[in-house]
């Protein structure tokens, strides 16, 4: 092992406690990532001695808030090797990007009897703003159908996708499934098709290299807080080609160039899109999580979390009546694992593993239309992040053993 | 081992109604019926009753949830049957307090319900408990003629 983890676990204060008399085990990185101590002190340092608004002063706090904050952007552009910073906009979330797109993009090259195409695994933030969007214009949703292991089953996305559509939007990773999607050869399908590729990588840019222009997506999606940085800091990137012919969604300070009684003209990109006052501390935040995450290299997390996986999978197959969502083979899939107990639901798995220190989430992960897909009401799920070591996976295990026992033998 | 504290959660009598449920099922000629979600954790209960002369003289339940919402509905099933509805009123609003840590006053007519008090240590499990006991106020709300609704975040 290269990466000394045990090591990096220091560096997030809130992994050093016990919950409920037991070390704490955090499980639910696909929902939220702990901040390690250089993003918090990132943005306490820029508090202390940057703080002023962005883009309108000319006093010494102001150009300083405005260069860090536009280095933020920077660092985000080389980190997904984005063509240029222009392309990189700020927003809210990964929430907030999608809804943009479903909201500008849509206007500018959706029409009633157009398709828009989706997944049964998308998340809830890449269903509702296409939905939506579809019911607006009068388009068509349609959803590419899974295979038995939950992958996209690539037939059915040959028939969904036609000349008709003007845009695929599609995760990936699931954040249930933690199936990786290969969006290269989707971008190529879909290039061939006339259409648009959206993609949602809120559950893949903390886990994997991304490299945009590799990629070929047309727009990316993602979220800060899922890769350490701060809540309430995201990404969308997007091709100049389409950005510049896109409306602003947001209209206010900060994204004007001259403003008339009338009529207003809009700054240059990325800026147009910029309305108000950004969240420049949580762009900063997100500038030091990338050099964290850069600084321990990206392929090594990757590696790590599917070296977990691969020390997971095979103790989780022996336990009787456990049911893994998903791929099992790990080249397939990250250290997402979604899994019931039969006869047990998992409401009360979470809970019982939440007695033994193991923080694990239960529900319909925001996916409700692949919950009922799969035919499950809801699901449990632990997800595995860089500061997770193969302790922690016994532990999981060992609570997981202890859980099923509880329930289906009560306690001796 | 930190699993024996969930036996302040789960006791044997929980498990039991859970594993056992009293009056699950269908009523042939129900009065007031609903069905009840909890969007966050998609739980779905559907609670019909036979109500004459403003008692409960049926119960039935049926739906799909965590050991906490099953074996509350079941609890709820055997508190509530005979009373009348401002019994069965006061015993909702009795039960809400005690997964939050009250003291009852009914405690005899509550029942196994009772045993569902343990609740009131995990706070993210109330919603579980009190499930039912709104899927019965919603329903006896209109005298008899519930409506489709979700739970509500308070």
């Amino acid at each position: 092992m290269t990466v000394p983890y045990e090591e990096l676990k220091k560096d997030f204060k809130i992994l050093d406690q016990h919950v409920n008399d037991e070390p704490l085990v955090y499980l639910d990185n696909a929902a939220t990532t702990q901040k390690p101590d250089a993003v918090l002190k990132a943005v306490e340092a820029y508090y202390n001695t940057s703080n002023a608004n962005v883009h309108r002063g000319v006093h010494t706090l102001a150009e300083r808030a405005t260069t860090q904050f536009e280095g933020a952007r920077e660092k985000v552009r080389r980190f997904i090797n984005a063509p240029e910073t222009a392309e990189v906009l700020f927003t809210r979330g990964t929430t907030t990007s999608l809804n943009w797109l479903a909201q500008s993009l849509g206007d500018l090259v959706v029409k009633p009897g157009d398709e828009i195409v989706i997944s049964f695994m998308e998340h809830h933030s890449n269903i509702i703003p296409w939905q939506q969007l579809a019911k607006r214009k009068g388009a068509i949703l349609k959803y590419i159908e899974l295979t038995d292991e939950g992958m996209l089953d690539w037939n059915d996305l040959e028939n969904k996708i036609t000349d008709k559509t003007k845009i695929v939007s599609l995760t990936h990773v699931s954040n249930v499934l933690g199936v990786v999607n290969p969006i290269r050869k989707i971008a190529d399908y879909v290039h061939g098709k006339g259409g648009l590729l959206v993609v949602d990588g809120a559950q893949a840019v903390p886990h994997m290299p991304v490299d945009v222009q590799e990629l070929d997506a047309d727009f990316y999606a993602f979220s800060g807080h899922k890769m350490m940085a701060p809540t309430g800091i995201g990404v969308l990137y997007g091709k100049r080609q389409w950005l510049d012919q896109m409306e602003p969604v947001e209209y206010g300070g900060e994204m004007i160039d001259f403003v008339e009684l009338l009529d207003s003209t809009w700054k240059e990109l990325p800026w147009k899109f910029e309305a108000g006052t950004p969240n420049i501390a949580g762009a900063i935040g997100l500038g030091a999580a990338i050099d964290y995450l850069e600084n321990v290299g990206m392929s090594e997390i990757m590696d790590h979390e599917q070296n977990l996986v691969a020390y997971l999978m095979p103790k989780l197959e022996e336990i009787e009546g456990l049911t893994i969502f998903g791929p099992h083979k790990t080249e397939d899939r990250t250290g997402v694992i979604a899994f019931n107990i039969d006869g047990v639901h998992p409401h009360d798995v979470a809970t019982a593993m939440d007695m033994e220190g193991v923080a694990v989430r239960a529900g319909h992960h925001c996916a409700q239309p692949l919950m009922n897909y799969l035919n499950q009401p809801a699901t449990a799920r632990a997800s595995f992040y860089l500061y997770n070591t193969l302790a922690d996976a016994d532990k999981f295990v060992e609570a997981l053993k202890a859980t099923k026992e509880f329930f289906l033998h009560g306690l001796d | 081992m930190a699993l024996t504290k969930l036996d302040q959660l789960y006791r044997a009598v929980i498990l039991d109604h859970s594993k056992h449920p009293r009056k699950q099922g269908v009523l042939d000629k129900a009065t007031a019926q609903i069905e009840l979600k909890n969007p966050t954790c998609g739980d779905v209960i559907q609670v019909q009753l036979a109500i004459e002369d403003n008692m409960i003289k049926d119960v039935r339940f049926d739906g799909s949830g965590c050991t906490i919402s099953m074996s509350s509905a079941s609890m709820m099933t055997e508190a509530i049957l005979g009373k009348s509805i401002d019994e069965a009123l006061m015993l909702a609003d009795e039960f809400s307090g005690v997964v939050q840590g009250k003291e009852a006053v009914h405690q005899k007519e509550l029942g196994d319900a009772m045993m569902l008090s343990g609740v009131s240590k995990f706070p993210a499990r109330i919603k579980c408990a009190t499930l039912s006991w709104k899927a019965l106020e919603k329903a006896l709300e209109t005298d008899g003629t519930g409506v489709d609704g979700q739970l509500k975040h308070d």
